[in-house]
């Protein structure tokens, strides 16, 4: 059934359609529409579970991971500055292996306060151990999530995921999604059923004190998990691509890259600019392809590494920066195509930060500055800021 | 045949790491005594998490959660709730915290998940400092104390913040059930552990038990000392049901709090003028309590 509604009210479909045994939320813009709409389902009697809410994002994380344990599937969502309160918890989700799924409506971090959209929040987050799919759209969001449950509870990952959706610009945006029945979900993500779970006839404990002897070889079982959610997370968009018509290219998506003279490299709802302007750069004979970072852990290093073979000229463009350093998407990217003797021509571009507006128009400029580089055969500098007003950010 | 009131059943096995003449493995096996084996506990970073073992050495019988130190009403929120959807019935959870983990850092979740009326049992195990990382202060120690953070350098430097009453907040918080018990009266403990546990909602159970690093103590004064605690009245045995007040062990002439802080080495600083303070704070919160169950009776 197709319906018209936000990526936040598209998480709250899925979360219902995922038949979750236990939400547990706190509000922070631009998340709250989330909460509010799976309170709205509560109350109605569609939800499958309990609702509870905390007191805050810390007590959201924690009362699941503890659900989790009983055998319960889990839910909640935040954004930001709710994100980096429940951090600790984060990482106790991935060191007590519970596949908590949750949803992020991506935004700055502040002060000064800023409430709208860039990936600051979930970038910090990179390494806890999470599964982090970003989403283009929408319908994104909803598949994003149905499919994070089967990728984070099997058995051969059990490591909790994030759906991230672009604050504001796709949280409190009406786009057209295509909406599952639950017959067609409940056929695709069948119940959580762990292998490990609290039983009183076989009482053991869960998180205990391990000594420098055995820690190792605990961290050294999830490092190898995530990278089993590689396997996992290709075969579940295949999957979901013969049950829905719909695919993400699991990790990662090569758009226009084929014959691209120069690509730009990305994650989230700029994705869906860059396409458009591609293909309108095509029709004038520009040839520029855009790569979409779907998956950032597992981050998609191999599969980046065939652009060194495609393209002599890579841009990448950040939702975030950190500082002291440069953009971490841009960093992960060097990192990922790194080659011996590989010699490419690599820039980063800055922007979109807290909501300021990154148009058709920037796209295109950063197209043409990639096309600039490729015929000059120099990069001109490392970063540049996009419409800082005193043109700043350069170097 | 002696009459045992105990029950002689142990959820706890030997072994446990917990040090000699500590309160807490006594209050661990007298509370699961009571609560039996459909019984989870979760615990945050402290002794009771720790002297159960490590990997993979486990010296409980009953299943057991590990959580951040300021969660620990959250997770066991989490633990009931999923219980509830995965339709596990007749198991008690028990949250199961330190003083610190309770008073200081982990307030905002238990005040929250008394808010909820969540169907657990909290526990505060009190030994009056963070003793597990090394006997710093917490809002659970009394004035006087010597703490590693409130360390004595001749005639001043000992704790000066008085004990949080933490009972006095969760009372009008929500609690449908609190209790303080003492590892040195068993029997009153096993008997409140079995009142609380088939109440529904959130239930507080305040346990005094002694450290006896953290205290200066003698070993073999463990109990001798918790006792004191009672019979001076600084940890007075009562019950709150539903906002009602009644004693549970009554004490017909309280001893001086004189014979309970010398005995302990955390105390052996104080000038007499500080003793006097203490006794004088002691009377008064003594009287406190005896206006609440008389006013809560009437």
């Amino acid at each position: 059934m197709i319906d018209v509604m936000t990526a936040n009210y598209a998480a709250a479909h899925a979360a219902r359609l995922a038949r979750v045994g236990v939400i547990a939320a706190y509000p922070i813009t631009p998340q709250s529409s989330i909460s509010e709409k799976l309170a709205e389902m509560d109350v109605k009697g569609e939800l499958h579970g309990k609702y509870i809410l905390v007191e805050s994002e810390h007590s959201a994380m924690s009362l699941l991971i503890g659900a989790s344990y009983t055998g319960a599937r889990t839910f909640t969502a935040t954004s930001s500055h709710g994100l980096a309160l429940m951090h600790e918890m984060l990482f106790w989700a991935v060191g007590a292996r519970r596949p908590v799924v949750m949803a992020i409506a991506s935004r700055a971090m502040g002060p000064p306060w800023n409430i709208w959209g860039d990936h600051m929040d979930v970038i910090s987050e990179r390494d806890t151990g999470w599964l982090q799919f970003f989403c283009e759209n929408n319908q994104e969001t909803l598949d994003t999530i149905l499919m994070a449950y089967r990728i984070s509870e099997d058995r051969s990952v059990m490591l909790p995921s994030m759906a991230i959706e672009d604050g504001f610009i796709l949280s409190h945006t009406y786009e057209a999604v295509d909406l599952p029945s639950q017959d067609e979900v409940d056929d695709f993500l069948p119940p959580f059923n762990p292998e490990w779970k609290v039983d009183f006839d076989d009482p053991r404990r869960f998180g205990g004190m391990t000594m420098p002897e055995w820690w190792s070889e605990f961290r050294v079982r999830i490092a190898i998990d995530n990278e089993n959610s590689r396997k996992k997370i290709v075969e579940v968009d295949k999957e979901f691509e013969r049950k829905f018509g719909r695919s993400y290219g699991g990790l990662i998506e090569f758009y226009n890259c084929d014959d691209a003279d120069v690509a730009l490299v990305l994650a989230g709802s700029a994705v869906g600019t860059a396409k458009h302007i591609s293909d309108k750069m095509r029709e004038k004979g520009k040839k520029v392809g855009v790569v979409k970072i779907k998956s950032l852990r597992p981050f998609p290093a191999d599969e980046l590494k065939k652009l060194n073979d495609m393209v002599p000229v890579v841009g990448v463009f950040d939702r975030s920066y950190t500082f002291g350093y440069g953009g971490a998407l841009f960093s992960e990217v060097k990192n990922g195509m790194y080659v011996p003797g590989g010699g490419l021509l690599m820039k980063d571009y800055v922007g979109g930060l807290g909501g300021k507006d990154f148009t058709p128009k920037n796209m295109e400029f950063v197209f043409e500055d990639l096309l600039r580089m490729r015929k000059e055969g120099k990069v001109d500098r490392m970063v540049e800021w996009i419409n800082i007003k005193d043109g700043t950010g350069r170097w | 045949m002696p009459k045992f009131t105990i029950p002689t059943e142990e959820y706890m096995r030997k072994g446990h790491s917990a040090c000699p003449g500590c309160g807490t493995p006594l209050a661990l096996r007298y509370a699961l005594k009571a609560l039996g084996p459909r019984t989870i506990l979760n615990f945050p970073a402290g002794c009771g998490g720790v002297i159960q073992g490590v990997w993979p050495f486990f010296a409980l019988k009953v299943p057991v959660v590990d959580n951040a130190f300021e969660c620990t009403a959250a997770v066991a929120n989490g633990i009931r709730a999923g219980f509830d959807v995965t339709g596990m019935k007749d198991a008690y959870v028990v949250g199961w915290s330190g003083d610190g983990g309770t008073v200081d850092i982990g307030i905002q979740a238990l005040s929250a998940t008394v808010d909820r009326n969540a169907d657990i049992i909290y526990v505060m195990l009190d030994n009056e400092a963070y003793m597990n990382t090394g006997i710093q202060r917490s809002g659970c120690t009394p004035i006087g104390a010597w703490t590693t953070t409130t360390p004595v350098a001749g005639d001043k430097g000992w704790n000066t913040t008085p004990k949080k009453r933490i009972m006095d907040m969760m009372v009008p918080n929500g609690i449908v059930y609190g209790a303080t018990v003492n590892v040195a009266y068993p029997e009153d403990f096993i008997a409140r552990f079995r009142e609380a546990k088939d109440i529904k909602g959130t239930k507080f159970m305040h346990v005094l038990a002694p450290c006896t690093p953290g205290w200066r103590i003698d070993p073999k004064q463990s109990i001798e000392i918790a006792r004191l605690a009672t019979q001076t009245g600084t940890f007075p045995l009562y019950k709150v049901e539903r906002g009602k007040y009644s004693l549970t062990k009554e004490i017909k002439k309280r001893k001086p709090m004189e014979e309970y802080l010398k005995l302990q080495g955390r105390f052996r600083h104080l000038p007499m003028e500080a003793l006097q303070e203490i006794q004088e704070q002691v009377d008064a919160e003594y009287a406190m309590l005896l206006k609440k169950v008389k006013d809560t009776n009437e």
